[in-house]
């Protein structure tokens, strides 16, 4: 842990007074949008807290470490500076819009949004706030209401940081919109509260990036929010990469709803933080719309990953479809939780759930839970956990070739979590995470 | 090259061979015949190392060393080759990769260099097309989304390259059209030379109208129960095993 974060305090009175401090600060300024936002957060957090292990939810996941950490608002901090080169590893090869938050504030000097494609509009929050408050009125804090659960709370208290990306009717676009998240050596002890706003009206078409890297080995919390609203018959994929530095604290939400015919996809790549909390929720509202959700967690030392996913299958005639995959090495501890909840109305859902861990060592372990609640009678369900060890017969395949007991295990790991890889249609983003992927196991970089 | 004596093996505790002794040497085709359940398969998995078996008692001896006493790896670096009956699918490692590593992984055991990426795809060219496939193949995932009959080219197209000195096909022929099945044999035809050998376990008599063998051994029960010359193979095709079994 890092200098910069002293003592433990008690409870969340420490978070309280900075989200008040935040607000007398802020708020007289702040346009009305994010000034009721951050309201409702703030009496929000102040009656749920940090969640406990007690709740059933929070079960595996101790958030102690957080809750008994002082940090400091991002926004108490002046906006930094950094090299633009320094981002370069993170940013795929691609030319896409780049919107680059450092130590948690928005970055422009960092940022190249450049020529968007017609009907897709990107901007910081702040400034939509003021440019597009019907736009934000209608989508902030309506798919993640602020009292949802403390983490959302305690974001919506401080919002102020984000972007809005919104896409416009019938667009269609294949180029992604990229929100990179890096924090430096002065982000040390920080706290930051993204919240993103993605709206893709209908019969659009978009991908969005958000990924959150560490250029230090410092200790911080970062509590995203991400809102999401798929109108009917749009289109959006959401590719989520964690690889935050190994002390540091994330707690990753998305909620999204999702219109008649939409589809949403979600792949959570997981590798960075010593705690990390990630929910994807989704509420299938429309008729004969489909969610996507896939992950990959590689998590080793002592980290602690959890996944959470909600998908509430509302109307008829909708589809899910998830697919998390993890290796735990070391001491690591992996949580997976998939709620699937079909309403009365809800005949005709097709849901199909899987989570798949590996352990790579004995100290390793994963709490894996589908927990599926159906109200209505005329639907197909499935779900189905594994967890286990490589492959014997799969390992004498590659021994039989001549490859050692070393490499043919290295190979075996990585073709495990390729699996899942390769549901990535962005091949920039898929390619460099199987390169990722291929040196964590084996060390080199060619396959 | 190869002598096998009483050798006895289990899994899970349960006895599968229970007594076989067979001698294959270099420049000859064994064929392995027998009803399910027989033990041939198992056979052939215990003579490439597979660790779910047990071998109970009995020797075998390949090229003067005790073969039972080397891992997999070690084995196949010696120049024991499996075709396997089912084989693995490799996600996210192509096939040029992985048929590569183990190219190199023989080469290192020899003391020889290893071959880059260029210079791999110049061995592999003409082997590919011994075996009817394309180029493009190497690029794909190993055996991922391939039909029967590709998986099962692509292990003798792995034993061409590996150039194995006792190559043992476990059943490639089972799930092959008549197609596939020439393709395969002709590349197991391709390969023979006098002083390497194969064990061609089946339970048809099918391929062996492609591959002739130099002898035929029914299997039943854990032990070979009657040899012959590819004769044999032919009276098992009209008569059944029953005879055999019953003589037994």
């Amino acid at each position: 842990m890092s200098a910069t974060v002293s003592s433990p305090v008690s409870s969340t009175l420490h978070f309280q007074a900075q989200a008040s401090a935040f607000a007398s600060a802020a708020s007289d300024r702040a346009p009305a949008p994010l000034a009721t936002l951050r309201a409702a957060g703030a009496e929000a957090f102040a009656r749920l807290g940090f969640p406990t292990t007690r709740s059933e939810d929070w079960k595996y996941t101790s958030v102690s470490s957080i809750a008994n950490t002082p940090f400091v608002a991002a926004q108490d901090r002046a906006v930094g500076t950094l090299d633009a080169a320094a981002l370069e590893p993170y940013t795929f090869g691609g030319t896409w819009p780049l919107v680059v938050f450092l130590n948690g504030r928005y970055a422009p000097a960092l940022s190249s949004i450049g020529a968007l494609p017609d009907g897709v509009r990107v901007m910081d929050l702040a400034t939509a706030a003021i440019q597009e408050p019907e736009l934000l009125a209608r989508h902030l804090g309506v798919a993640a209401p602020a009292d949802r659960d403390g983490f959302t709370a305690l974001n919506a208290a401080f919002a102020g940081e984000g972007v809005l990306i919104h896409v416009a009717k019938e667009m269609v676009t294949d180029v992604p919109v990229h929100i990179l998240h890096v924090t430096d050596a002065n982000g040390a002890g920080v706290m930051s509260h993204a919240r993103h706003l993605l709206v893709a009206e209908r019969h659009a078409k978009a991908s969005v990036i958000e990924s959150y890297v560490s250029l230090a080995d410092v200790s911080y919390f970062t509590n995203a929010v991400v809102e999401v609203s798929v109108d009917d018959g749009a289109t959006l994929q959401l590719l989520r990469i964690q690889r935050e530095s190994p002390t540091a604290f994330h707690v990753g939400t998305v909620e999204a709803r999702q219109g008649r015919d939409s589809h949403f996809m979600a792949f959570t790549f997981q590798t960075g933080a010593a705690l990390s909390r990630s929910n994807v929720f989704t509420v299938l509202a429309g008729e004969g719309c489909g969610t996507t959700l896939n992950g990959l967690y590689m998590l080793g030392s002592a980290q602690h990953g959890d996944h959470q996913t909600r998908v509430e299958h509302v109307a008829p005639h909708c589809f899910s479809r998830e697919a998390y995959k993890g290796l735990l090495d070391d001491a690591s501890h992996g949580v997976f939780n998939g709620k699937v909840y079909v309403h009365p109305e809800a005949q005709k859902t097709d849901g199909k759930q899987t989570n798949n861990t590996l352990l790579l060592s004995k100290e390793a372990q994963i709490d894996t839970k589908p927990q599926l609640e159906i109200f209505a009678d005329d639907v197909k369900c499935t779900h189905g956990a594994t967890v286990g060890r490589i492959d014997e017969t799969a390992l004498f395949y590659l021994k039989s070739r001549g490859v050692g007991q070393l490499l043919a295990r290295q190979l075996l790991m990585y073709a495990f979590a390729a699996d899942v890889l390769e549901t990535i249609e962005n091949e920039a983003v898929k390619e460099a995470l199987e390169q990722l992927t291929m040196v964590r196991f084996t060390g080199e970089t060619s396959h | 090259m190869l002598q096998i004596t009483d050798l006895h093996a289990a899994i899970d505790g349960k006895p599968i061979l229970k007594g076989i002794t067979l001698t294959v040497n270099a420049g000859e085709v064994h064929a392995v015949m027998g009803p399910n359940g027989s033990g041939k398969s198992t056979l052939a998995q215990v003579l490439a190392g597979h660790p779910a078996y047990e071998v109970t008692s009995g020797s075998v001896t390949y090229n003067g060393v005790d073969l039972l006493e080397l891992a997999p790896e070690v084995r196949a670096q010696n120049g024991v080759f499996l075709a396997f009956q089912y084989p693995i699918e490799i996600p996210g490692v192509t096939n040029a990769y992985f048929l590569r590593a183990a190219y190199n992984a023989i080469r290192k055991s020899k003391g020889l260099d290893e071959v880059d990426p260029m210079e791999f795809l110049d061995v592999v060219e003409e082997k590919l097309q011994l075996v009817d496939m394309d180029v493009s193949m190497m690029s794909r995932s190993v055996n991922v989304g391939f039909s029967g009959g590709e998986k099962k080219r692509n292990e003798i197209l792995q034993m061409a390259v590996l150039q194995p000195m006792l190559a043992i096909l476990d059943e490639t022929d089972s799930g092959l059209d008549i197609d596939a099945l020439r393709i395969v044999a002709n590349g197991v035809n391709a390969l023979k030379r006098p002083d390497n050998a194969a064990i061609v376990v089946t339970h048809y008599q099918r391929l062996l109208n492609y591959i002739v063998p130099d002898y035929v051994h029914v299997l039943a029960n854990g032990r070979i129960v009657k040899s012959g010359d590819k004769s044999l193979a032919l009276e098992l095709e009209a008569r059944g095993y029953d005879w055999v079994l019953e003589a037994a």
